[in-house]
């Protein structure tokens, strides 16, 4: 037992020390990698790589609470940057991209709305950010476990893909707000559906842990969100495009 | 302190019948209490109340040697069962020699005093919210920030907290303790009269609950983190084990085939730990199992949890005879202190994740300093609990007279 766990903490140690140890140049393409591990996925994106393949547009819905979104500057929040990302991925692919942001509604109150949204804005990808104000009201946890589920069967029914966008990491409010719980459900209920998870926290857990951002900053100003957010869109633009076995490789 | 050397230290004061029993009753228990202090419970109970600490800071490289990260059960088991079987030693004797009621009385104190330290708490946490939500206005955490809403009416959400209905993170562990204690005396007097019929009574609750689904709601919503009606089983074992129990269970224990499926379950246990944190791994738990196991449910004590701490503690009390020199080593000597005094070290325990988190917060959140922060948290630990024995055993004004009494003050004091 006693050499077991020397060996464990000297891997984690040897683990720490790899993640924290490249030297980051000025390359601000390189200063937020994500390992990539934390962007693979089994599960995968058939409606976005039919829609891509056969040169229609690629229509992204993207639902969720505030998290998705920068005060008084949007355009600079993830989903726009995601757009950009994926147009510059797929040149010859038109990819129109909509937002709905619920602020302050659970996960439970925003799956009832999901279907009209999708009959609505008919897209090929929904991509729904959730968890975050069911951790913030600690929603009972089975509740929020059919919540999602429920929301996941509606939108696959519904004919399109799905993306799950879990909680930011807030190091801030980790001691006010017990997000593993959620999390751990939504990871569980994503595979159990097959649905690729972008576990933004682990993301941003990575970047902090790495030296990236300073998510402990009290800082007022709009610029770490700002870096934060383009970050994120282009991870999940990445995410996105390996899913649907899009990849250079895989494109023809 | 609440104990069984209470009564003996206020002597002059209570009235003399109540003061004779006491006095009778103390010789009693104390040859059993000195000649047979489990140091390995002082020891565990001291390993929990560290690695609840480590849990409760954010997520460092000392979070990665927390039993949690190895199997389904965490250090909350180990902190009921003992509790259980603390409480049930000390005052399950003090109920069979100074009778039910004098019992009762001093468990009721020791509940009182475990309200007031979580109260204590409460407001450890109030002021530092507070102040985080003054002070702290990151754009990127405008959501988040959400959860100071209940600063926009203490008026409900304080009151809610005295109630016990509104816990903050990481202070689930003491309401959950202060129910189980207010029924000890029930408990206690059905073990007084059947131990095994009480343990199949918990056991029975046990399954009511799971499967009528009972559970005690919260504010604002949801409900208790740590369903009592389920961890009472786990309560309730420690008790029936200190009455007795434990000493019966050693004719299951001692076959090797006992060891070895504990073995293979731990392992199991382990490597569907492993396939969480590796998603490569995620094919080595068959899909069947996968859907069977899943959820493994916290709040009501999944059996799955609570087998891999019975798995753990059957190896553990094999491995570790009573009688291990190691016990008197002078290096396990701040673990055991701990557990000796859980009630004040757990306290601080959570107020000093509260100070980590902010230390982290406000001066600098790299991984050397987590590191700092977590053994700096317990060495405070270590030497609050070693200040808290010597005002027992030397600076306490009937400090003579709790020797006299044998350490039983020690025993009691870890009654928690």
């Amino acid at each position: 037992m006693k050499s077991g766990f020397g060996t464990v903490l000297g891997l984690t140690l040897l683990a720490g020390y790899l993640a924290a140890a490249p030297a980051r140049a000025g390359d601000p393409e390189q200063i937020c990698d994500v390992p990539s591990n934390l962007l693979s996925t089994e599960s995968k994106l058939p409606k976005v790589a039919e829609a891509v393949r056969s040169g229609q547009p690629l229509n992204v819905l993207v639902v969720g609470s505030r998290s998705s979104t920068i005060p008084s500057s949007e355009g600079s929040a993830y989903p726009a940057k995601l757009q950009a990302a994926l147009k510059e991925s797929l040149p010859s692919t038109a990819v129109n991209l909509s937002v709905e942001v619920q602020g302050a509604r659970t996960t439970e109150d925003m799956g009832g709305g999901l279907v009209k949204l999708v009959e609505e804005k008919r897209p090929t990808l929904v991509i729904w950010q959730t968890g975050t104000v069911d951790a913030i009201r600690s929603t009972d946890l089975d509740d929020f476990r059919n919540a999602v589920d429920a929301g996941i069967g509606a939108l696959q029914q519904a004919g399109t893909d799905v993306v799950l966008v879990n909680l930011q990491y807030s190091p801030r409010t980790e001691s006010m707000i017990s997000g593993s719980p959620y999390l751990d459900n939504m990871r569980v209920s994503a595979q159990e559906h097959d649905v690729p998870l972008f576990d933004r926290f682990a993301i941003m857990h990575h970047w902090n842990d790495a030296g990236d951002f300073d998510l402990f900053s009290p800082a007022h100003g709009v610029e770490l969100a700002k870096r934060v957010h383009a970050c994120l869109g282009r991870a999940l633009s990445k995410f996105v495009i390996d899913a649907a076995h899009l990849g250079p490789a895989q494109q023809n | 302190m609440p104990s069984i050397a209470d009564p003996i230290s206020g002597m002059r004061l209570a009235d003399a019948k109540d003061a004779s029993a006491a006095a009778a009753a103390a010789p009693a228990v104390t040859p059993q209490a000195t000649s047979e202090r489990e140091l390995r419970l002082d020891l565990f109970r001291g390993l929990a109340l560290w690695l609840i600490f480590i849990d409760h800071l954010p997520t460092n490289i000392l979070t990665w040697l927390t039993i949690r990260n190895y199997g389904f059960s965490d250090a909350t088991e180990i902190f009921i069962f003992i509790s259980g079987y603390t409480a049930a030693f000390v005052y399950g004797r003090a109920m069979l020699q100074v009778g039910v009621v004098v019992a009762t009385a001093r468990i009721l104190r020791r509940v009182w005093q475990i309200y007031v330290a979580h109260v204590f708490l409460f407001t450890i946490f109030l002021a530092e919210i507070s102040y985080v939500a003054t002070r702290f206005e990151n754009p990127l955490y405008t959501e988040e920030m959400g959860i100071m809403d209940f600063l926009k009416q203490p008026d409900v959400t304080i009151v809610q907290a005295l109630l016990l209905r509104f816990r903050p993170v990481n202070m689930d562990v003491l309401p959950l303790y202060i129910v189980l204690m207010l029924f000890l005396p029930l408990i206690l007097w059905l073990m007084k009269w059947r131990t095994d019929v009480t343990l199949a009574l918990s056991a029975a609750l046990y399954v009511l609950t799971w499967h009528f689904d009972l559970y005690l709601s919260a504010y604002p919503n949801g409900v208790w983190a740590f369903n009592p009606f389920a961890w009472q089983l786990l309560f309730v074992f420690g008790a029936w084990c200190a009455l007795g129990g434990a000493r019966r269970m050693s004719r299951i224990l001692a076959p090797p085939i006992t060891f070895w499926i504990c073995i293979a379950y731990l392992f199991a246990a382990f490597l569907v730990t492993l396939s969480w944190y590796l998603p490569q791994l995620g094919h080595i738990v068959p899909r069947r199992i996968e859907q069977w196991m899943y959820p493994i449910n916290k709040t009501d004590l999944d059996v799955l949890r609570f087998a891999h701490f019975l798995a753990l503690a059957a190896i553990t009390v094999r491995v570790l005879p009573k009688d291990w020199p190691g016990l008197k080593s002078p290096w396990l000597r701040p673990l055991i202190l701990c557990g000796q005094h859980s009630l004040e070290i757990f306290c601080l325990g959570v107020f000093l994740a509260f100070a980590g988190h902010f230390i982290l917060a406000e001066v600098s959140g790299g991984a050397g300093m987590h590191f700092l922060v977590s053994v700096t948290g317990i060495v405070i630990m270590c030497a609050m609990a070693w200040v808290i024995s010597w005002y027992k055993h030397s600076a306490d004004k009937g400090a003579s007279r709790y020797k006299s009494a044998g350490g039983n003050a020690d025993l009691a004091g870890g009654a928690v």
